[in-house]
């Protein structure tokens, strides 16, 4: 049984499956906790490894996507997770996959997502006295629709 | 025993993106923690990325490393093509080919060399060195340039490998191939070497896959992953040649793993020169689409992965970099507790980070904050334990 079949057997409707190419998947998941178990039975069940996680600033939220490499497989299989504003609170990875810690303190500095029950949640790229609530990877326009004709033009 | 001195070592020299900054925290000689912090020279290239073209990226991405400065742009030009499928020239997927491996005998001969020189052999340094020069200069004749080629675009390669060309390359690569051949038996056989390195800064294969190291980290501990083998692009599953694993994952099977490769390396470039089709060499894109794509490439220290969501505009939306040492530095924390100090630089060297960070170790007093060791102390540490295994002739 091939993985995309795998995850559409075990998971149903909690995941959307989009088959790019032979050699790239897309799986959105309803929730992050669906995400959470996704990536979980791809990791420890059948051995995946996780390439790195990649945090994207929509207007909804932030969109976060573990790209799993399988590489018996010849597939890249890319979980999203759409992490809802204006909380920006994610599930932690690293109590099963240690590899998760790096990236999710860079996604919590440069986007500004809180990944729950995370060890060590500190500043890893940016420098220490950097100013607190500003999110360099978050897109600019998106701040400025809120502001509206307020906004001041120099 | 008893008194804790914390070691700082770094930040350092951009070789990769991310510079880090060690803190070893030992009893006496032995190291008994280790705290890592990178972003000293965090140059916001993902952001920059999103405000420059497609074009422009690729020589933006070039320049996030010098030392394998072809690897990023390899893996970004895949994710583009990924974007709308577009399909490569034949001619051109040898040309790709032929400049990654060629990266890779020169990056894993200096390597060699500076491991070389940090256990006191300085006569491998001296020779590696010597026979990375003229794969510097194949490099100046084929693309212009000693380093950042700019070889690559979106759907091909800039400039052809002419027959005249080929025929040096075959030379140097006979060169570099007597050498690499004659200094891997030295070093497998050296029983010095093998006191010194063997069973030092072991990873085992468990934490191997557990932190998802990748490349020449995660090849000795014998977790069998080469995205040349597993995700075939390129020319790689045209040309015959072998993927190295070994089982020990300490110091020596990293040493042995990088000198075979190299040897591996020369055989795929003669396999490329000999097959190598004729034809175009760029299959003249015109724009990029609309979509996700994701490209990756297995560079001399691991698989660099790249990621770009295109919006139809000239720009990517965003760009998401990975350098391999991104995974295979935080395997320090378990290579690195419970060795010795003089054993410290030679592991953090193993994964081949940069070296320019042991340059500037320094052991610190914590309560007075007194510098009691320098990077070069350090180093001569490493080297007097080698002095010694070979005088004690304990081996």
């Amino acid at each position: 049984m091939s993985i995309v079949e795998q995850i559409k057997d075990k998971f149903k409707d909690k995941v959307d499956v989009f088959v790019k190419s032979k050699r790239r998947v897309y799986v959105t998941a309803a929730s992050r906790e669906d995400g959470k178990e996704v990536v979980r039975y791809l990791f420890r069940e059948l051995g995946i490894r996780m390439a790195i996680a990649s945090g994207l600033d929509t207007r909804p939220g932030v969109e976060i996507l573990y790209h799993m490499t399988a590489d018996r497989d010849n597939m890249i299989v890319t979980v999203k997770v759409l992490v809802k504003k204006p909380e920006l609170k994610m599930l932690t990875f690293t109590d099963f996959m240690p590899a998760a810690n790096w990236i999710e303190r860079e996604i919590h500095e440069l986007l500004g997502v809180d990944f729950i029950g995370h060890p060590n949640l500190e500043t890893l790229l940016l420098p220490d006295d950097w100013e607190a609530g500003v999110f360099p990877l978050r897109k600019k326009s998106f701040e400025s629709e809120k502001e509206g004709i307020e906004r001041e033009y120099r | 025993m008893g008194k804790q001195h914390i070691i700082p070592i770094g930040p350092f020299h951009p070789l990769l993106e991310e510079p880090e900054f060690f803190k070893f925290y030992v009893e006496g000689e032995k190291v008994v923690d280790a705290d890592v912090r990178i972003g000293y020279n965090h140059r916001g290239i993902e952001k920059l990325a999103e405000a420059k073209t497609w074009e422009q990226d690729i020589f933006l991405v070039e320049r996030i490393c010098g030392i394998c400065s072809t690897s990023h742009p390899f893996a970004f030009v895949q994710a583009a093509e990924d974007v709308s499928d577009i399909e490569v020239p034949e001619r051109a997927k040898y040309i790709r080919t032929i400049i990654g491996e060629l990266e890779r005998v020169h990056s894993h001969l200096l390597w060699v060399g500076l491991a070389g020189h940090f256990i006191g052999y300085n006569t491998v340094f001296m020779w590696a060195w010597k026979y990375r020069e003229p794969v510097l200069d194949m490099f100046e004749i084929i693309s212009g340039n000693r380093n950042h080629y700019a070889m690559f675009k979106v759907g091909g390669v800039r400039r052809d490998i002419t027959e005249d060309q080929s025929s040096q390359l075959l030379k140097v690569l006979d060169e570099a191939e007597k050498f690499t051949k004659m200094i891997t038996k030295a070093v497998l056989d050296d029983p010095v070497l093998h006191a010194r390195l063997k069973g030092i800064g072991v990873l085992k294969k468990q934490d191997a896959i557990d932190l998802c190291v990748v490349g020449p980290t995660a090849r000795p501990s014998g977790v069998a992953i080469d995205v040349r083998k597993d995700h075939p692009y390129a020319a790689y599953d045209r040309v015959p040649w072998e993927m190295i694993v070994m089982q020990e994952g300490d110091v020596f099977a990293k040493a042995a793993v990088r000198l075979l490769e190299t040897i591996e390396s020369v055989k795929i470039i003669r396999g490329c020169l000999k097959d190598m089709p004729k034809g175009p060499i760029d299959a003249e894109v015109r724009e990029v689409g609309v979509g996700e794509g994701i490209g990756h490439h297995e560079a001399p220290r691991g698989e660099v992965f790249h990621y770009v969501r295109a919006n139809g505009t000239n720009y990517p939306e965003r760009h998401k970099i990975r350098a391999p040492s991104y995974m295979n530095v935080p395997s320090f924390k378990k290579t690195v507790i419970g060795e010795s100090l003089a054993d410290a630089a030679l592991i953090t060297a193993s994964v081949d980070p940069c070296y320019c960070c042991t340059e500037r170790m320094a052991v610190v007093d914590p309560d007075s904050d007194r510098v009691l060791m320098t990077g070069e102390d350090l180093i001569k540490l490493s080297q007097k334990k080698t002095e010694e295994l070979r005088s004690r002739k304990c081996f």
